[in-house]
């Protein structure tokens, strides 16, 4: 029997956060700039599997993925059960730069994709001296509400069957299969509430339409990357943020999706490619 | 007008796909599939379409229904669709499709109506 393993090293971290011990899972690949990747709503860092196994960027980049709280391998916080999971746009702001001062990062790259794309933004905006470059992939700065996220936390609808249904929607048609289904997986595993308590990040508390403009993008630079197929964050709605953020660059990826990473992990880091030797060589 | 599929025809595209079957196996239901003016009662049991009928009708019962411009599920039937239209929710997000009736069992079985409506979509051309 043969067997291939990878390099990803997957480790746990226990830290104070809202003055909780929480339980991080994180993995990571790779040595030279760190690059910190923030996955989707309702899913978790198995997203960026095709990031982290790739020696083209673990050559020159410290890839690190760690999952949210309540997400993948991270556990909920002691008394989880007293309360719903709701995420808002300060947690999350905080939860990143806790871990990344955790693991005593220098000014890291920020790569997150959807409601990660969206606190990417956030990151630029508030944070802009702490990180070598943002890359925002799926990145809008508001999307309005367009299904009633109700179902996804209902006990007459399956909670793994409904998220993975929105979420198979929003992969691109053209997605090989093998990775179709393992981004659809990720969603099935989601702990009930989840993927809904980050809508609410992404739907209501993260709007930050309002103040794009305050990002300064010679402090920090700012890639947005979109999959063409995207219909939550659409290629228009990232035009869009962009076009208020002078010195943005925009990249619209053909034929991907909501999950570029992860539905075509090769066809998306072709364009992810170019962006990381750019970073590099500032 | 683009041409688009006979949706008389899901009975016999929907019970051959057995794995698609399976997965609406708990649903027992009238979808009711509104495409510009025509009307259809789509009556799914255990999975299966029984029966498909096209309007008119007169005091039609349904379970939960779907509208739609005729053009707009043209190009979500398409081969290759494309983009805001490859998918049911990107006609939702698009505001071309409009839901009805009791959503409970539709959300329920979310992934199987999607394939049933998807499955009069046209293979894509090999090369």
């Amino acid at each position: 029997m043969r067997a291939t393993i990878e390099s990803i090293t997957g480790r746990y971290m226990r830290l104070d956060y809202k003055g909780r011990e929480h339980r991080i899972y994180f993995e990571e690949a790779g040595q030279g700039i760190p690059l910190v990747c923030l996955h989707t709503a309702g899913s978790d860092g198995r997203q960026f599997r095709g990031i982290l196994n790739d020696p083209r960027i673990t050559r020159d980049y410290r890839v690190i993925a760690f999952d949210l709280p309540w997400h993948g391998k991270s556990s909920p916080p002691v008394g989880w059960q007293d309360g719903d999971y709701q995420l808002t746009s300060a947690d999350y702001t905080d939860i990143i730069l806790t871990v990344c001062r955790a693991l005593e990062l220098d000014r890291p790259v920020a790569m997150g994709c959807s409601i990660g794309g969206r606190i990417a933004l956030h990151l630029a905006m508030e944070h802009a001296e702490e990180f070598r470059a943002i890359v925002g992939l799926q990145s809008s700065a508001h999307v309005h509400p367009y299904y009633d996220t109700t179902w996804l936390h209902h006990p007459d609808v399956h909670g793994g069957e409904v998220c993975a249904a929105i979420a198979a929607g929003l992969v691109g048609p053209n997605a090989p299969d093998a990775h179709r289904w393992e981004t659809v997986w990720h969603y099935m595993q989601g702990g009930p509430g989840i993927f809904k308590g980050d809508l609410y990040f992404y739907k209501v508390d993260g709007d930050i339409r309002h103040r794009l403009s305050e990002i300064d993008t010679s402090r920090c630079p700012l890639y947005l990357l979109t999959g063409e197929y995207d219909y939550s964050c659409s290629p228009a709605d990232t035009l869009e943020t962009a076009a208020c953020i002078p010195g943005a660059t925009v990249s619209i990826m053909p034929g991907l999706g909501h999950f570029p990473m992860s539905e075509d992990p090769e066809g998306f880091i072709a364009h992810l490619l170019p962006v990381l030797s750019e970073i590099a060589h500032r | 007008m683009m041409p688009r599929p006979d949706v008389l025809s899901l009975p016999e595209l929907v019970n051959a796909n057995e794995r698609l079957v399976h997965r609406g196996r708990f649903l027992t239901a009238v979808m009711r599939l509104d495409i510009g003016a025509e009307a259809y009662l789509i009556s799914i049991d255990h999975g299966r379409i029984a029966e498909v009928r096209k309007g008119p009708f007169v005091m039609p019962s349904w379970t939960f229904g779907l509208s739609c411009p005729a053009d707009a599920l043209a190009r979500f039937w398409q081969p290759l669709p494309p983009p805001g239209f490859h998918d049911l929710f990107a006609l939702l997000r698009r505001g071309d499709l409009t839901l009805s009736g009791n959503l409970q069992p539709f959300m329920a079985n979310l992934l199987y109506i999607k394939d049933v409506m998807a499955s009069l979509r046209s293979p894509k051309e090999t090369a």
